[in-house]
């Protein structure tokens, strides 16, 4: 990269953007799935998760790109989990002072944001071979297009399987008395790994230069 | 220097695990104050609502003195012991046998008269789950319940802290002619009559640490609940 590249040239926008469609993280690296299924039940706490790990994907990113001359080589690895877990303990003891409600709704997954597959990988993949400028936008974009994914699925989850939207009834009661049910298997962890593979489908088929041959 | 020999990475390591204490031990302190009184207004709050009286973090300490007249602590004999009934370790006391338990009770005057708040604590699937449950002056109909939990899956487990699942209780009574039943929780819908209130779809375990929970907590205050 030249020194005299501005901050949103071509490229960069790409790394901020790039994860929202082709390159996203969960739909094209399969990454992160795992937090995917056990937060989505609910819209809610799924927005809140997808803005925590966007903050620990992007500060991450930042901090080790910055320290990233000066790593030893062989204890790498563990120098970015002592990063990446310190950041997820600040964003959990943030949360369970200022957001008490929702902390409580996320519980142990936010603990669990340190094992996500997207922060580890893109701080090996990106942050530890570039600039602190272009690791921010890459760890933004990245957490960004995990978001995306997860408000997605959550959406649906939330309104086939409770009928609601953060909370708020949204299907009428006209349909209940009709006979319209909830779908219980909406709530239900295997259901959140259909709706990604669905996802998946709709975007390759909207993208076939993904499809591999 | 050469950034790959041992003594460099041995400092390494060592500076930055000393400044990654330093700093979550900074951050700790800081919000630690703002996160005990968050503790302490969802326990006003959870009491609060076991009576029907919806508090928010703001209106919880004022409400709260103004709607419990009485907090103390019982032994499982039922007599009076010296305790401080609010700030008991729920955690720490359900270690202990019921014989050894400090078992804090709150009476709420409320606009439908005196109601006896208990404190429960027990095990879900995944962690702990607390609750408080509210009986009228007879010590037997369930005037209402709520429950909290530390880590149930969201969706599944965790719906025990909504209405549907707590308003159940309502109504229902824990003895039968003298005799301990306490409430039980049936899979599949069926549930009927007076001691018995449906699980959560999904959320088995967790259903069933709830029943356990109010069991063995109503027979630890089974003394308490039998004097009139």
């Amino acid at each position: 990269m030249s020194e005299k590249e501005s901050l949103f040239s071509a490229k960069n926008r790409q790394l901020l953007l790039g994860p929202l469609s082709k390159d996203n993280p969960v739909l094209v690296q399969i990454l992160g799935i795992c937090s995917a299924l056990a937060v989505t039940a609910k819209l809610e706490p799924a927005i809140v998760m997808a803005l925590s790990v966007t903050a620990v994907t992007a500060f991450s990113n930042v901090i080790l790109s910055l320290l990233r001359n000066t790593i030893p080589t062989r204890i790498r690895i563990i120098v970015q989990l002592v990063v990446v877990a310190a950041l997820v303990i600040v964003v959990d003891q943030i949360l369970k002072a200022f957001s008490y409600e929702i902390s409580k709704q996320l519980s142990v997954f936010v603990g669990l944001i340190i094992t996500n597959c997207i922060i580890m990988g893109r701080i090996e993949a990106f942050a530890l071979a570039n600039k602190p400028w272009p690791s921010l936008l890459d760890g933004i974009g990245n957490g960004l297009g995990y978001g995306l994914i997860l408000v997605i699925v959550a959406f649906f989850r939330e309104l086939l399987g409770s009928g609601t939207l953060f909370g708020f009834q949204v299907i009428p009661q006209v349909l209940y008395d009709w006979g319209y049910q909830n779908n219980g298997l909406m709530i239900l962890p295997p259901m959140a790994l259909i709706l990604v593979g669905i996802i998946i489908w709709v975007h390759r088929a909207r993208n076939k230069d993904l499809i591999e041959k | 220097m050469n950034r790959q020999g041992n003594t460099y990475t041995f400092i390494y390591a060592v500076v930055l695990v000393v400044i990654v204490a330093a700093l979550l031990a900074v951050v700790s302190l800081w919000l630690q104050p703002q996160q005990n009184e968050n503790v302490e207004n969802e326990k006003r709050r959870n009491i609060l609502s076991a009576v029907k009286i919806e508090a928010s973090a703001e209106t919880s300490k004022e409400l709260f003195d103004k709607y419990i007249i009485e907090q103390f602590a019982v032994n499982s004999k039922g007599e009076k012991i010296t305790g401080d009934a609010f700030r008991t370790d729920m955690a720490q006391e359900f270690k202990k046998s019921c014989e050894e338990r400090l078992l804090p009770v709150f009476v709420a005057q409320t606009d439908n008269g005196v109601k006896y708040i208990l404190p429960l604590y027990g095990t879900g699937l995944w962690g702990p789950l607390w609750g408080y449950l509210s009986l009228d002056e007879d010590k037997n109909t369930v005037y209402g319940a709520v429950f909290a939990h530390k880590g149930e899956t969201p969706g599944l487990g965790a719906e025990i802290t909504t209405a549907p699942f707590s308003d159940q209780f309502v109504g229902k009574t824990i003895f039968d002619n003298e005799q301990l039943i306490s409430i039980l929780i049936k899979k599949g819908g069926n549930a009927s009559g007076p001691h018995e209130v449906d699980a959560i779809s999904g959320g088995t375990i967790t259903s069933k640490g709830v029943e356990a929970m109010i069991r063995s907590y109503l027979s630890c205050y089974e003394s308490f609940l039998k004097q009139k």
